[in-house]
């Protein structure tokens, strides 16, 4: 594939891109080219520019110098639309569809087939069919987009991309939400479009997922070009090194959990019996102080409808919950909150933070709220304890005044965690807190997991990474088709075992066989 | 298992035409309990003086589910039904000719809608605020040119009024009945047949997306206001035939009237689920409700306004449980 390419001319050739934000420089002077028929991947860290190089590529920003050549040819996007035109076509890591429309609709909004200027409802029924089989996916076109799952939709917005017939593909992350399945399917179906010649620009977090796919990586750092290399020739440990700009020793220092901890006599927090109807079945749960317990379970095994019921943002059908040996019934949110429960969404820009608020008021938001709205926060104290969790997780930029709907997504998950950690709590619920962010983010947030844990918080850490959870955890619980399956403690929580137990349950109709 | 599958597959197949079906059910309840209740009234004759009586409305609901779709609201179609009043009587009383006229009024409600649309658009301004400053707007224009009632006397314009047909023995329709339904299947048609009209789902749907999926979101939200512009201004043609003249204080508070409709109707507030045939349901049971209370004879018609103040709750609660349940 390499050599082929390598002699044909760029799809699309970037030369000194810069893009400039208010405040904050994206991008500065990225050089960029994508061949035609070759999946290239895009690497960086969170704030490394990645998604600002593409928006620029694809008319949602308009870079501030440098030139953008198509085919050889000088373009200038205003628009998305005019990209669209030109014929390059872009699946966002968030799915962006109209949840309100059927499926055959969003496959083919605007562009859709035409009789005597009327719409054919037929026929566009028939071509999303077409295009729905070409991608593997069985599901009726004319059934209302916001009745399937995430990654049903995600694979729905990689149909509509195949609707224009496009010669260059933009994928931004688009694994994020799919499991290990519905990746290979992906792939399949990238590697199709290759041979037929699409340029194909492919950003992933998954190591696995870039060295299986991609033809070339460009590595961007701090807004700027690392380089560009081959992953036949580039080890895991120079890319790792060329994205951090340091070198790789994060991730094993927090490998360093699993040490001997006495569970403190009191659970934190218990539930018995606590379930909800189409959500989670009834479970048992104990957390202790100083002590982080994992969960696993595979995509819709009800890992975020676990911890919503535990936090009282869904109201529980069944059983309840006790903290310090008195029982209640979890009503609410608030409710938790008062009893030191804290919980950080998986959706962030949806539930937990507000975009158009500074940092430093996206700080001060729980800790107002945890105070009451009679006795405000000392002006003093607040700039104090902005200014030290900002250290703490090393936001960037680290402006408290920084709008946060202009940092990366793993600043935004540091500022969302820092607010909870604000008003100290005595359980904080992380919800797949590392979904999306880059490796240094990724080790920074395990750390302070680590380092909370340690402080004798109890934490309850859900991530949908198996080695992560693993790793974090003292005790990882494994969920599966909505059903707590097994506990696996220290030294039996290792990846092998929860992934046997994760799959020794299917298939059969017993309950899974805990350690 | 299998029993909660049935269960919701029941609820998701017809969760799109579940508000609608539900207005149409009230609507036969309704109608039905009218029918037991009074001699006469489930005469054929009735059914269609329920258009005949709110042939403007039905218009004004048309134009205002575009708006509504795209999460949006025009408070202005009262107004301008006002203005397209007055400005028909005022150049029909200077001696246009009437087809001049009534392209007069449909142009100035047309371009009223076009320019809050682009100020909506443009500005970036709450839809609320706009199409209430053209509410006053239009109102005042009224007034500028009569503060008087113009009465409206041009025979064509009279012949148009008082002429009516009979399609069947027994049930006698105005012309503005059948322009009224032509508007309804129009509308339908763009609504579902052309790409203006999923467009205009889709904004209601998700904007951003809208956006980034390439569709002209900018000309499809200007668009909707210009299209209830002119269902304003057609709405206020029909209401001066259906009045002979042309007032200021014409359609005072009909925006409300219209809103009640289509959100009876079945179609979101906050836009992208809706249909204009649950619209015109909407105006039958608000009609159906006054014809109702026109034959008990001894209520004050006041009571119209509080049973459509109950049902527009139920029906705003019944739509969220509806939404909830699918969740």
């Amino acid at each position: 594939m390499t050599d082929s390419s390598a002699r044909a001319a760029p799809a699309v050739d970037m030369r000194g891109i810069t893009v400039e934000f208010p405040g904050v420089r994206a991008l500065s002077e990225v050089d960029f080219r994508l061949l035609p028929g070759e999946v290239h991947a895009l690497m960086g860290e969170n704030g490394a520019g990645k998604s600002t190089l593409i928006k620029a590529l694809t008319g949602v920003h308009r870079p501030t110098s440098g030139v953008i050549l198509l085919h050889g040819e000088q373009v200038g996007f205003g628009t998305p639309v005019q990209a669209q035109d030109a014929g390059i076509s872009t699946v966002y890591q968030e799915v962006n569809l109209c949840p309100n429309l059927s499926v055959a609709e969003n496959i083919l909004l605007g562009r859709e087939p035409r009789r005597l200027g009327a719409i054919d409802a037929r026929a566009c029924r028939a071509r999303a069919a077409e295009l729905l089989q070409r991608i593997g996916l069985s599901i009726d076109p004319a059934s209302t987009l916001d009745s399937h799952p995430i990654a049903v939709q995600q694979l729905v917005a990689i149909a509509r991309a195949l609707a224009v017939d496009a010669r260059v593909l933009v994928l931004d992350e688009p694994t994020s939400s799919l499991d290990a399945g519905e990746v290979a399917e992906l792939f399949r179906i990238m590697r199709v479009l290759r041979d037929d010649g699409v340029a194909i620009l492919f950003v992933s977090h998954f190591l696995d997922q870039v060295y299986e796919i991609a033809d070339r990586m460009t590595v961007l750092r701090n807004g700027s070009l690392v380089g560009e290399y081959l992953p036949t020739e580039t080890g895991r440990l120079e890319l790792v090194s060329a994205m951090l700009g340091r070198e790789n020793t994060v991730l094993e220092e927090v490998g360093r959990r699993s040490q001997e901890r006495a569970p403190a006599s009191v659970p934190v927090l218990t539930a018995r019996n606590l379930g909800r109807g189409g959500a989670i079945a009834p479970f048992d749960l104990e957390i202790h102080a100083g002590e982080v317990v994992g969960l696993a379970g595979l995509l819709g095994s009800g890992r975020t409808e676990l911890a919503r019921l535990l936090f009282g943002a869904d109201r529980a059908d069944t059983g309840g919950l006790s903290t310090g040996g008195r029982p209640f019934r979890p009503r609410s949110a608030r409710s938790m909150i008062a009893r030191g429960v804290a919980f950080c969404s998986e959706d962030r820009k949806a539930e937990g933070l507000v975009a158009d608020l500074s940092v430093r008021d996206n700080l001060l938001l729980a800790l107002q709220a945890a105070r009451g709205w009679a006795r405000p926060v000392p002006r003093r104290t607040a700039d104090a304890l902005v200014a030290e969790y900002i250290g703490k997780l090393d936001i960037r930029p680290a402006d408290p005044g920084a709008l946060t709907k202009n940092l990366s997504g793993g600043n935004q998950q540091k500022v969302l965690l820092a607010r909870w950690l604000i008003t100290r709590p005595k359980l904080l619920i992380l919800d797949e807190p590392t979904r999306g962010i880059d490796v240094g983010a990724k080790a920074q947030i395990q750390q302070v997991v680590a380092d909370l844990a340690a402080d004798g918080t109890a934490v309850l850490f859900v991530s949908a990474e198996l080695e992560e959870v693993v790793r974090v955890s003292d005790r990882v619980v494994v969920l599966r088709d909505r059903h707590k399956v097994s506990e696996l403690d220290g030294a039996d929580a290792t990846v092998d075992r929860v992934m046997a137990s994760i799959a020794a349950a299917h298939g059969e109709h017993g309950r899974a066989v805990a350690s | 298992m299998s029993v909660m599958d049935v269960r919701s597959r029941q609820v998701r197949v017809p969760r799109r035409f579940l508000p609608v079906a539900a207005t149409f059910a009230v609507f036969v309840l309704t109608f039905g309990a009218g029918s037991l209740r009074y001699e006469g009234f489930a005469s054929p004759q009735v059914l269609t003086n329920l258009f005949v009586d709110n042939a403007f409305l039905i218009v004004l609901a048309v134009g205002m589910t575009f708006v509504i779709l795209t999460g949006g609201i025009d408070l202005s179609v009262g107004a301008v039904a006002a203005l397209s009043t007055m400005i028909a009587a005022a150049t029909l009383e200077a001696g246009w000719p009437p087809l001049v006229s009534v392209a007069a009024v449909l142009l100035t409600g047309t371009c009223l809608g076009l320019l809050m649309g682009l100020v909506i658009h443009h500005f970036e301004v709450q839809p609320f605020i706009v199409t209430l400053a053209g509410m006053f707007l239009a109102r005042g224009l009224c007034f500028l040119i009569s503060v008087e009632s113009v009465s409206i006397t041009d025979p064509a314009f009279r012949a148009a009024a008082t002429g009516t047909l009979t399609p069947v023995e027994g049930v006698t329709l105005t012309y503005s009945v059948l322009i009224a339904l032509a508007v309804v299947l129009v509308a339908a048609h763009v609504l579902h047949r052309t790409r203006f009209g999923r467009t205009v789902y889709a904004v209601g749907g998700s904007e951003a997306s809208a956006r980034l999926m390439g569709l002209p979101t900018g000309r499809v939200k200007v668009g909707v206001y210009a299209v209830s512009g002119f269902c304003s201004a057609l709405g206020g043609l029909l209401f001066s035939l259906y009045m002979l003249s042309g007032y200021g204080l014409h359609a005072v508070g009909m925006e409300l009237d219209v809103i009640a409709a289509v959100v009876v109707g079945g179609t979101l507030l906050s836009g992208g689920v809706g249909y204009v045939a649950g619209s015109v349901a909407g105006v039958l049971v608000l009609g159906t409700v006054q014809t109702l209370i026109s034959f008990e004879g001894t209520l004050s018609s006041w009571w119209t306004r509080i049973v459509v103040g109950v049902l527009l709750l139920v029906f705003v609660v019944f739509q969220r449980a509806v939404v909830r349940r699918a969740r």
